[in-house]
């Protein structure tokens, strides 16, 4: 067997492996496997790289790729183990951006590399699309970011003439291909890059924070195409097969996830959702309705009181850091007997499955958590609802204020129960910015402070009642 | 030349078809775990930064091929890592062991 052919044998281990993985990762069984796997097919490849011939030689530059390499991991194994939990999306962003960031340059150099041979024209095609795809990845992934990192703010920006402005750009950016495909300019090349760039910011600026996870995961399917694209360049099947698993499967995903909130893919993406809302809520609050406040120890006293508690938890008591002291309160009432839940609505936290993430970190039992359907069911029967940190998932204007931005989202009814408790910081309206009518309601008490001290204090007074 | 496109063509339809059909039906607590994971994934580009740096004749080639390596694998390492990180929470039953392991896996 050749080497040629032995090293492509392996590359097909390699994809076989990534589509058991994708497979794996759907199962929580088999998920942390199914990554393992991956994992493996992945080295596996890049070692088998190593013995490859290009243009008829062994690949040059061994050295340069070894350092390159090592920079890469030195920075990547640290990041990616010691950034908080909370901070998750924002990693996962840019760890998209830089894969879409080295399609884009690998494209880039494969032209610089052929260029003198006058590639037929589709090829300038697959080089120019991975070109343009990769580097909307890699800016609009870095707009992410720092909208998550609250670098910048997380509400959309809008300016008058946006969507005609983002239609000239990605017009512009097609018309350049066209050019780009009949000369073969590489000057021209490098103002696709950067129409590239600045296409990829304008496209993000305008979608607001609360649906930035959404548009991660439609980055993540971009770069899977631009990535699709290079394999396309470099005749590789390897890239082409990984790359469009990735694709496929990341545009079915974001769609899934934009129907967990209960929105269509393009309102997300072009609505600039929640930009408008918070002055109208403003008056609403003018008209003097009063909440209902109570401090931590007659929340205390009513847990004692309670058979059955739900507990809402949401990105605020991420935040907080609050995840310990709430398995603990919950610990501490089943031994009480008092029945236990987790309500996880499924775009609590940041992104679908961040909350399970973060009490499952806490140590609180995998049973303990429940999905929002089986929580509605139980919250009929429930003493009391406490809201730690969470607002929009909660918010009653979902099921009947059809003029609300989010009228339509699947919410978690804390209305059933009979008792809602919120602990907020403030009456600031949850990230989606709406106002939230549950607060007003006579049956809901309202603790403000800071979820973690609130929730230590409950605590005491639960275990000394 | 054709053919050769032909089959890369054929290759893409198919996986197409595979990437929609592997992922219909999956829990959404499991939504940002697989966005990570194939996150991870599409860091195979990292192959293709090896081929066009280890072919690079000019210095501009080598620049570009440097950082498409270094950006390539930035990718795969952090992809894996952090999904890895997000799904060994999945199961932490007895909570010492578990803080054992991760100590392990860390080093």
């Amino acid at each position: 067997m050749s080497r040629e052919t032995l090293i492509d044998l392996l590359y097909l281990f390699s994809a076989t492996t990534f589509v058991l993985a994708l497979k794996g990762l759907g199962s929580p069984k088999r998920a942390r496997m199914g990554n393992g796997i991956a994992a493996l097919g992945m080295l596996v490849a890049v070692v088998a790289t190593f013995f490859k011939y290009v243009d008829g030689h062994s690949l040059h530059h061994v050295g340069l790729i070894l350092l390159a390499m090592g920079i890469g991991v030195l920075v990547a194994v640290p990041t990616a183990r010691f950034v908080k939990m909370t901070a998750m999306p924002q990693l996962v962003a840019i760890f998209n951006g830089v894969g879409g960031g080295a399609a884009a340059l690998v494209s880039i150099t494969e032209f610089v590399h052929i260029k003198s041979t006058h590639p037929a024209t589709y090829v300038t095609l697959e080089v120019l699309l991975g070109v343009l795809i990769g580097t909307v990845s890699f800016s609009g992934s870095a707009i992410a970011f720092a909208k998550l990192q609250e670098l910048m703010t997380g509400r959309p920006v809008t300016y008058p003439g946006q969507q005609v402005l983002n239609g000239i750009f990605g017009l512009g950016a097609l018309v350049l291909i066209v050019i780009i495909l009949s000369t073969n300019s590489t000057p021209l090349l490098w103002v696709l890059l950067g129409l590239s760039f600045i296409l990829g910011i304008a496209f993000v600026l305008p979608i607001g924070g609360a649906d930035v996870p959404v548009l991660i995961s439609l980055l993540n399917s971009f770069t899977g195409l631009a990535v699709a694209a290079s394999g396309f360049t470099l005749g590789s099947n390897l890239l082409i097969v990984a790359g469009t698993l990735v694709g496929a499967s990341g545009i079915l995903l974001t769609r899934l996830m934009s129907k967990a909130m209960g929105r269509s893919l393009a309102n997300v993406l072009f609505s600039a959702f929640g930009s408008n809302i918070t002055a109208s809520g403003d008056t609403e609050r003018a008209d003097g309705r009063s909440v209902r406040s109570g401090s931590p120890e007659d929340v205390g006293v009513l847990l004692n009181f309670s058979s059955r508690v739900v507990i809402i938890p949401g990105y605020g008591l991420a935040v907080a850091q609050a995840q310990h002291v709430v398995r603990e309160l919950a610990e501490e009432l089943e031994k009480k007997g008092i029945e236990v839940f987790f309500a996880i609505h499924p775009v609590a936290g940041r992104m679908p499955g961040h909350m399970n993430v973060l009490l499952a970190e806490a140590n609180v039992p995998y049973e303990q958590l429940v999905e929002m359907d089986e929580a509605n069911s139980e919250l009929q029967t429930a003493d009391v609802a406490l809201v730690v940190g969470a607002n929009d998932t909660v918010n009653p204007a979902a099921k009947d204020d059809k003029s609300s931005p989010i009228y339509g989202m699947p919410i978690i009814s804390a209305d059933l129960a009979e008792n809602v408790i919120f602990l907020k910081r403030s009456m600031r309206p949850g990230f989606a910015g709406i106002e939230n009518e549950l607060l007003y309601n006579p049956k809901t008490m309202l603790v403000f402070g800071d979820a973690r001290d609130t929730l230590t204090k409950v605590l005491a007074t639960v275990k000394n009642g | 030349m054709g053919n050769v496109l032909l089959q890369y063509a054929t290759v893409l339809v198919l996986s197409i078809f595979v990437g929609i059909e592997i992922i219909a039906k999956v829990p959404s607590i499991l939504h940002t775990p697989l966005m990570s994971g194939s996150n991870a994934i599409h860091g195979v580009i990292l192959v293709g930064s090896m081929l066009v740096l280890g072919s690079a004749n000019t210095n501009l080639e080598e620049i570009l091929g440097f950082l498409a390596v270094l950006l390539g694998t930035l990718n795969v390492v952090g992809g894996f890592v952090v999904t890895d990180r997000m799904l060994e929470m999945f199961k932490a039953k007895a909570p010492k062991a578990a803080v054992k392991k991760t100590d392990e896996v860390a080093q």
